[in-house]
């Protein structure tokens, strides 16, 4: 399969201040035209779970109907990342643009960033910036507003419907789909909702076309992508490399020489231990990522990293669907039972049985996704959960 | 009191009686007050037509909206798995020895409420916390204790 070296890339962080001029370009241009480059350009929702924007915005577009909504999602709750933080504080132009030019091409007249209650402190900053750009829009004759609102710590209403149910000022308790947001979002009218990283990598295609953007990244991830490296690891932090790269070359350059395990995709992705390093391509071809890598060194227990990760999904499951709410439960219960010899080992087997139920029974993205970072931690780590 | 039912039609002028309102009313409350009581969601629910049982419902489903009295200053001490590799338990150790309280407890004068919350998005820089909104990162025990005296005359 097709692999790229692990290589640096710098277009998102470029200061965001002709951003302005993309969008009056892309003004002139056809809608159509527009969702053909996009779709053209291969690029798939950066949120983590991978939807072709182009599509996304095209289905919105042709869905019938006068008011329709763009929500940013910023709702950035998966641990291990951290790179949207990043991107509202240092070029929210872009992220401004890239929702100002989905509302352009799909019709919308109101766009709203959903700000998790945690990044708050940026709020004023983005506030201002808001209130001039929505002037700028107003000169270059577009019906396009941008508002803001808050999420108040749940990690669920990252999820699209349970954001919009949140914004309706309700639980946030993720719906029943289809119908998908794109024909029935927020207020039941059509809306796309994108991840920041997303609306940022719109921008940067309408300024450097699709053609230039197919350069980077392998035929199933095309681009370039933020990965948010943290844990033990010799220079922590927010890099922008190119899709497709083995994840070998990735530990080779941000390890600290004694790598154990890496977990791609945050909690909610898959742990990949050190003899399958070599075999793992970053990228939709192996296991793509919201950009969270964290990793692990030889001195942690992959038994306490599995408990924390449990814990976690075991407070932030929203509690409406059964296979979830209990599942989350018993799998941390499960073992710490093993883990203290009340149960045998065989005990993970059923657990596992429990885990891979989660993964078709669930109803949204969370329930579903609890069963990765269990089956390859219990799979390729038994040893340290029984003993 | 008079006071809360003022403030929270004065919400409802501001942000509108539909239900898309229920949420910026609850965390402006949240910004003033730290806290919903009963009798602030039951105005809620009164202005805008819902039952006190679905503001309670949509409040308590939020960490974020505390629906108990806290303290003046709320520490939400990230315990996710970085920040726990890098320290979090020596900080909270610290915290809690400072404080005289537990995970969960407030103190008696009523300023401080100690918590733990989930990922903040600080990995790389981790042990974070928050206080109120605002963010404090790459915390030691010694840095912890600092900061929280700093609130102390606040």
């Amino acid at each position: 399969m097709e692999t790229k070296k692990l290589t640096r890339v710098d277009y998102i962080f470029r200061p965001d201040n002709t951003c302005m001029d993309t969008l009056k370009k892309s003004l002139q241009r056809d809608r159509d035209e527009i969702v053909l480059e996009l779709i053209d350009s291969g690029l798939k929702g950066r949120g983590g779970a991978g939807f072709l924007t182009g599509l996304k915005w095209k289905l919105a577009k042709e869905a019938p109907g006068d008011i329709k909504y763009v929500i940013c999602n910023a709702d950035e709750g998966e641990p291990g990342t951290f790179k949207d933080r990043e991107i509202l504080d240092r070029v929210p132009r872009r992220v401004f643009t890239g929702m100002a030019l989905c509302g352009y091409v799909i019709g919308a007249k109101e766009g709203f960033l959903y700000l998790r209650a945690e990044y708050k402190f940026l709020a004023p900053k983005l506030k201002t910036i808001m209130a001039e750009m929505n002037e700028e829009f107003k000169k270059l004759g577009l019906d396009f507003t941008l508002n803001i609102r808050y999420g108040s710590g749940a990690y669920v209403c990252g999820e699209e419907t349970a954001l919009i149910d949140s914004m309706e000022g309700r639980r946030g308790e993720p719906r029943n789909k289809p119908p998908f947001p794109v024909t029935e979002g927020y207020l039941n009218k059509p809306t796309v909702v994108n991840n920041v990283e997303t609306f940022v990598n719109c921008s940067i295609i309408m300024a450097i076309g699709a053609e230039e953007y197919k350069r980077f990244g392998t035929d199933s991830s095309r681009g370039f992508k933020l990965f948010s490296v943290s844990g033990d690891c010799s220079k922590e932090g927010i890099y922008e490399l190119e899709l497709g790269m083995l994840l070998s070359d990735f530990v080779e350059e941000f390890g600290d020489g004694d790598t154990k395990a890496v977990q791609v995709g945050g909690a909610s992705g898959f742990c990949v231990p050190r003899k399958k390093f070599n075999q793992t391509i970053i990228g939709f071809e192996g296991i793509p990522t919201g950009g969270s890598m964290k990793i692990f060194n030889s001195s942690r227990s992959m038994y306490h990293v599995l408990h924390n990760y449990l814990e976690f999904f075991e407070e932030e499951s929203c509690g409406q669907c059964t296979p979830c709410r209990v599942g989350c439960q018993q799998l941390l219960k499960g073992i710490e039972a093993v883990k203290s010899k009340k149960r045998p080992p065989s005990y993970l087997d059923e657990l596992v049985k429990l885990a891979k139920v989660m993964k078709v029974a669930a109803k949204c993205g969370l329930g579903q996704s609890v069963g990765n970072a269990f089956v390859s931690i219990v799979d390729n780590f038994r040893e340290e959960i029984v003993y | 009191m008079a006071n809360t039912e003022m403030r929270v039609k004065e919400l409802a002028e501001k942000y509108g009686r539909n239900r898309e309102a229920l949420m910026p009313i609850l965390q402006e409350l949240i910004d003033e007050r730290r806290y919903v009581n009963d009798e602030a969601m039951v105005n809620v629910a009164r202005e805008l037509d819902l039952s006190a049982a679905e503001v309670y419902g949509t409040a308590s489903f939020y960490s974020f909206i505390e629906t108990e009295e806290v303290g003046k200053f709320v520490i939400r001490l990230c315990k996710t798995i970085v920040c726990d590799m890098k320290g979090k338990e020596d900080v909270l150790q610290a915290i809690e020895n400072t404080l005289k309280i537990k995970v969960g407890q407030t103190t008696a004068d009523k300023k401080f409420t100690l918590k733990t919350t989930n990922c903040l998005g600080w990995c790389h820089k981790g042990p974070t916390m928050l206080i109120n909104d605002e963010v404090y990162t790459e915390l030691t025990p010694g840095k912890a204790i600092e900061i929280i005296e700093s609130y102390m005359n606040k």
